[in-house]
């Protein structure tokens, strides 16, 4: 059923539908309105049989989500940018106990400077945390991808976080199809879980793990990292034969098939990067640009980018965060993909803290990138500005 | 023969630990040091949280001594279900713990949550006080071994004046850690004012028993402090362990105390009070407040917060209610 | 998928992680000898039949307690003892009440009519004890339990020797000692009285041995200047004149002086007062610590309105005048010398308590036995006289002469004359070490005062009953600190932070040394020193 709704109150729904037994969270900012959604449908008793933590800070979030989880019960939180990083630790902690919790990350900036808008900083610094990590296109992905989320996790016995663009998304009004309670209760079967805190059946959890068998835990890890990316083809498959919607899944293509230049990003700057390649190709002739949307970027589908980016001759990848002094996180894994074919890599580093990204700019850029690492509408004159003065003071 | 032994040939005033058929919880082969009061302590405390929940617990533990030595793949020394998270997110683990059991409609479960004292008065503080908040149907047992011995015996909260640790060593400057620090946790507890807050010791099993099974029916957060003497970091021989900590009941350095909903509500008396000196003496990490470069004054000091102990939880006896 | 790999580990796997090796000094469950049981000279469990009392088994107490001595009633009369000085519990808030609880119960098996067990005469040699005192009468018993025939010739009117003839009967009501003996007459063993034996010679040939029981019962006699008339008598025959002609009650006088220090010195000046005395002094030459008389028998005299006179000898009794010399004593050299005083008290009798000797016809021209210069039969350690087959113990050898010591005396000579019988050496039980009071941890003991209950009674022949009723015996038994033996107290169980200590269903503990490792703990907070770490 067709709804208007606030991207945050989208996924709460979508969460409903889930039916966590325990959610928890910490709900001020840097948060979503994802939290209030879920605790105001729990207090209402739309979700019934589920209890709401208000913790005292993130660590604590994700820990009840842990300990919840662990005692054998389908667990939901959510963060965002510094609250990531607050919980940090816990992150690693989950994935390690191989607990399947879901987690909204309302993707922010990272501070110092404190900035409160979106981009991607925070997501890249979970990206070895074991986590899987789907970033959703528009509100209506993002509210799917929950759904699914909770499948593959289940299925995988790893953590899901599910990306969302703050504010550009969470905060911001879409058409969103929610699906029946009958419907996602057919599609999400209730949680089994595999082991867990029980009495009649103890077992410890969270055990010690020397030298002699800590390598083998980590490649066990790892082999379980590859082997996701098929099974989250196959539920994002299954979710679209059953909801009629190609949400979810490894990547999606857009005019791939004969492009020249094809863009890779993450999240909902694929819309407007859609928009101003639709234009390039109407004004520039048919199919000359395209555009991969990355759903899964862990487990990072190589297999699956490579057979979509292999008849490119450029390939650019618009990305919300870099590694000081080295560029492009995305666009580095996208090069490893498509290591030994002669596709020339372009970074675009876009949108920082929020800033706006036009189509314009992104024409532009589409265009006549200059150089293979492009900051997206930098202020020069500053820029230089400063530079000046900081070599002055080196120089003296 | 005596009701102060933990058991006897009569059944009358045994503890459970004296039991033929006491769990277990925490079996053999686990790897505390010789003559570890914190695993005492927590074989103890568990078990009659066992027994009182007829079987149905859940325990979380703290990164720390009792972690590393109790479950280290492919040794796991407990016969109940265990979780080891982090170093300070256990009460928080716990109330996630017990969020889930009270919604599958297994509130039978109780769930305890444990660790030293470094994972609950420092680093655990915060997660601490959001369980004691929300008040989360959570016991939570503090084993108390005055430092950080895990990672070789440094300074804590719960480290009392004048002691030694690694990072208060005593110097011609310093005497030990400084008596102007340290957290009272049990008070902090209180402060909260949930259900139940109790201090216990190895050096009095019977009370300690007593104030477990008492806190495992009590719905709401509870937390429980055990004195646990360390061999190691305090620098006594292993055998003493029980002894020292009966000493620092008898000289009113630790006192045993149960409040509820934040108001005192039992003190176990001091019968006799002896000078804390028969405390200090016995543990190397006082050994600098005796000698020719002792300082006088500083055993004072602690006599002075035994003595405040005493009349502050009322340890003489709770006469005037 | 199964569990994970590691990180999650099934129940109880570190039972395969054998700590045992760590260990260093290793606990023993070890059997210490409790202070009591040492100095008992009757060798008695002492702590084992408390134990049975704490339980409330007052039979199999007392079976406990005739294991050792078939007196149970009568030494929790008569006993001085030993055991109370010794208990570890002293020096904490009062030694346990043993004798009277070993009163309360010998009462029980008394007026419960509890007897021995009958033994059938398994061996056809036969052992002839002279003298039926203590150490006669408990050789007999024992020897019948080993299944020698046994005679018993006694040349007073009774039985019971010092029993009888030494110990005035308010302090053993002669009910109690002839339920005692006649229990033991009923377990088979032949006695004679008014027999008296005057060369053991007669009588070697009938017996393949024989047991010198014959006591000290002959005065000691001293040189003092005594007026002829004045009205002197020893001790020894009061206590006789009184036991064999009870209705014919000796009339000492008034004023009375008995001379002696020795518990038989107390018991005549005690009885002087029952015999109608109002004034009756002992007079003794060392200071009253020096007095080898039982402490509690001095105070009980004292009690009773007896003076006692200390440092000083009689020199001469002059009709009712009594000459004394006042002595001077060196604590510390033990020099005891006449400071040149005297001084004089007036008595209308004097009676002498200054020491009892062997009857010395009775082995006189016995080559290889004699009397010593004490007036004593000298023994080997297996308590052979010089003469193959010819024992000797109680008062007639060297030792202290109490009741309890000659019951001791009478149980190894049984078993030294069985050893003899048989052909083979006698050898004692090795003795364990003692649990002293640095052995304890008494913080497990909670204080609980000694139930002290005063047997001071009328000044007369009767007995004051100060028996314990069975709950009171319970409750003083289980004062027992069951030093340096297990109690169950589970403590080692308890404590043990490895639960190293396995303990059975029926309570017994053992050490599981494959998870020990060592800590020492168990031994530490054992309460009666029953845990012993060892290298």
């Amino acid at each position: 059923m067709l709804y208007q709704l606030e991207g945050s109150q989208a996924v709460a729904r979508a969460i409903a539908l889930c039916r966590p037994e325990v959610v928890c969270a910490y709900p001020i900012t840097p948060q979503t309105h994802i939290v209030e959604g879920v605790g105001e449908l729990v207090r209402s008793g739309q979700l019934g049989n589920c209890q709401y933590l208000n913790v005292e800070s993130e660590m604590a979030a994700i820990s009840v989500a842990i300990g919840s989880e662990a005692a054998g019960v389908r667990s939901y939180t959510a963060t965002s940018s510094q609250g990531l990083l607050y919980m940090m630790e816990a992150v690693y902690n989950a994935s390690g106990l191989e607990l399947p919790i879901v987690m909204t990350l309302g993707n922010r900036a990272i501070g110092s400077p404190l900035n409160i808008w979106n981009d991607h900083a925070d997501a890249m610094s979970a990206r070895d945390a074991g986590w899987l990590m789907l970033f959703a296109e528009n509100n209506q992905e993002a509210a799917d991808l929950h759904i699914q989320a909770f499948k593959i996790a289940e299925t995988l016995r790893l953590p899901v976080m599910v990306c969302m663009d703050g504010f550009i998304l969470t905060h911001a009004y879409e058409k969103v199809d929610l699906p029946e309670q009958s419907e996602v209760d057919e599609f999400l079967p209730p949680y089994k879980p595999e082991f867990s805190l029980d009495p009649e059946n103890p077992c410890a959890i969270g055990a010690m793990v020397s030298p002699n068998d800590f390598m083998e835990v980590r490649y066990m890890a790892h082999r379980r990292q590859l082997e996701a990316c098929a099974v989250i083809d196959k539920i994002g498959t299954e979710f679209s034969a059953k909801f009629k919607r190609n949400t979810g899944g490894l990547l999606r293509t857009y005019h791939t098939e004969n492009a020249e230049t094809v863009v890779v990003a993450m999240g909902s700057v694929l819309g407007t990067i859609k928009d101003t390649v639709d234009d390039m190709n109407q004004t520039n002739g048919n199919g000359k640009y395209g555009v991969l949307s990355l759903v899964s970027y862990r487990p990072f589908p190589d297999n699956e980018i490579r057979e979509a980016l292999k008849n490119a001759k450029r390939v650019i990848v618009v990305e919300k965060a870099f590694a000081l002094g080295r560029g492009g996180i995305l666009a580095r894994e996208v090069e490893l993909a498509l290591k030994g074919l002669d596709i020339e890599i372009v970074t675009v580093i876009a949108g920082l803290g929020g800033r706006v990204i036009t189509k314009s700019m992104l024409a532009e850029v589409f265009r006549q990138p200059k150089g293979n690492l492009v900051f997206l509408g930098l202020k020069e004159d500053a820029i230089r500005q400063e530079y000046k003065t900081v070599l002055n003071k080196g120089g003296a | 023969m005596s009701s102060l032994t933990m058991g006897n040939r009569f059944g009358q005033h045994t503890t459970v630990q004296s039991s033929c058929d006491r769990p277990n919880t925490l079996t053999s082969g686990h790897r505390a040091c010789q003559g570890c009061g914190e695993g005492l302590a927590a074989r103890c405390a568990i078990d009659v949280a066992y027994t009182a929940a007829k079987g149905k617990i859940a325990v979380v533990n703290a990164t720390g001594c009792l972690e590393v030595v109790s479950c280290a793949f492919p040794d796991n020394s407990w016969n109940i279900p265990w979780i080891h998270s982090l170093f300070g997110n256990t009460a928080a683990v716990a109330s996630g713990i017990a969020a889930a059991f009270k919604n599958k409609g297994q509130a039978d479960v109780r769930v305890i949550a444990q660790g030293g004292d470094g994972g609950t008065t420092d680093i655990g503080m915060g997660c601490l006080s959001g369980m004691f908040d929300r008040n989360d149907d959570v016991l939570y047992i503090c084993y108390d071994n005055q430092a950080y011995m895990n990672t070789g015996v440094q300074r804590s909260s719960a480290t009392p004046a004048l002691a030694r640790t690694a990072t208060t060593m005593p110097n011609s400057q310093y005497s030990g850690s400084d008596p102007e620090t340290g957290k009272n946790v049990p008070d902090i507890a209180m402060a909260h004012g949930i259900p139940y807050v109790a201090v216990a010791s190895i050096g009095n099993l019977h009370d300690l028993e007593r104030k477990v099974a008492k806190a495992i029916n009590i719905r709401g957060a509870k937390y429980i402090q055990i004195h646990c003497p360390c061999p190691l970091g305090w620098g006594f021989p292993t055998a003493e362990t029980v002894r020292i900590a009966r000493l620092a009941l008898k000289s009113g350095m630790y006192p045993l105390f149960e409040a509820e909903n934040g108001v005192l509500v039992g003190s176990t008396p001091v019968e006799e009070q002896i000078p804390v000196e028969e405390y200090l003496r016995v543990q190397k990490r006082f050994a600098h407040l005796f000698g020719k470069n002792a300082q006088p004054e500083n055993i004072g000091i602690l006599q002075k917060i035994a003595n405040r102990n005493i009349e502050k939880y009322r340890l003489g006896g709770m006469s005037d209610e | 998928m199964s569990k994970p790999f590691a990180t999650v580990v099934e129940s109880r796997t570190s039972l395969a992680n054998k700590t045992g090796s760590w260990r260093t000094v290793r606990p023993e469950y070890v059997h210490r000898l409790p202070p009591c049981n040492v100095t008992c000279p009757a060798g008695e469990n002492i702590q084992q039949w408390l134990s049975l009392a704490q339980e409330g088994k007052f039979f199999e107490a007392w079976q406990e307690m005739v294991k050792n001595n078939p007196f149970p009633a009568t030494m929790g009369r008569v006993c001085y003892h030993t055991c109370e000085k010794a208990c570890n519990r002293g020096q904490y808030d009062g030694s346990v009440n043993i004798n009277l609880i070993e009163r309360s119960i010998g009462d029980m098996a008394i007026a419960k009519g509890w007897s021995f067990k009958k033994s059938e005469v398994r061996s056809d040699k036969k052992v002839l004890i002279i003298g039926s005192g203590p150490s006669g009468l408990t050789a007999a018993y024992f020897l019948r339990q080993f299944g020698y025939g046994v005679d018993i010739f006694e040349s007073r009117k009774y039985l019971g020797g010092m029993m009888r003839y030494g110990v005035p009967k308010y302090r053993l009501p002669r009910r109690v000692l002839d339920a005692e003996i006649k229990r033991i007459q009923d377990c088979g063993v032949n006695t004679v009285c008014n027999r008296k034996v005057n060369n053991i010679k007669d009588e070697l040939s009938n017996y393949d041995a024989i047991y010198l029981a014959v006591g000290a019962s002959v005065a000691s006699s001293v040189t003092i200047d005594i007026e002829p008339g004045s009205k002197v008598v020893s001790a020894v025959d009061l206590f006789q004149k009184i036991e064999d002609n009870p209705n014919d009650l000796p009339n000492l006088g008034k004023t009375v002086v008995v001379y002696g220090g020795g518990n038989t010195a107390i018991d005549a000046a005690r009885t002087a007062l029952r015999l109608g005395a109002k004034d009756v002094k002992i007079v003794y030459r060392r200071t009253i610590n020096n007095m080898p008389a039982h402490e509690t028998e001095i105070q009980d005299a004292l009690s009773e309105g007896i003076e006692i006179l200390c440092l000083r000898t009689i020199s001469a009794i002059n009709g009712n005048k009594v000459i004394l010399d006042k002595m001077d004593y060196d604590e510390e050299s033990g020099i005891l010398s006449r400071s040149g005083e005297n001084e004089m008290i007036v008595a209308d009798s004097v009676v002498f308590a200054i020491g009892q000797a062997v009857e010395s016809s009775l082995i006189q021209g016995i080559d290889g036995i004699s009397i010593s210069e004490k007036g004593l039969i000298s023994v080997d350690n297996c308590m052979m006289t010089g003469v193959k087959g010819v024992f000797a113990g109680g008062d007639a050898i060297l030792g202290k002469r109490t009741v309890t010591n000659a019951i001791g005396y009478g149980k190894k000579a049984a078993k030294c004359i069985d050893a003899f019988l048989q052909g083979r050496e006698y050898i004692p039980n090795s003795k364990n070490e003692v649990a002293n009071f640095k052995k304890l941890n008494t913080e497990y003991y909670q204080k609980d005062e000694r139930k002290e209950v005063s047997r001071l009674g009328n000044l007369d022949f009767e007995e004051k009953n100060v028996s314990y009723s069975d709950s009171e015996v319970v409750q003083e038994a289980m004062r027992c600190f069951s030093c340096g033996n297990c109690f169950h107290c589970d403590n080692c169980y308890s404590y043990c932070p490895d639960n190293a200590i396995i303990k059975h269903e029926d309570g017994t503990l053992e050490i599981d040394y494959d998870y020990c490792k060592g800590c020492g703990i168990c031994a530490s907070e054992c309460p009666c020193g029953a845990i012993k770490m060892t290298t």
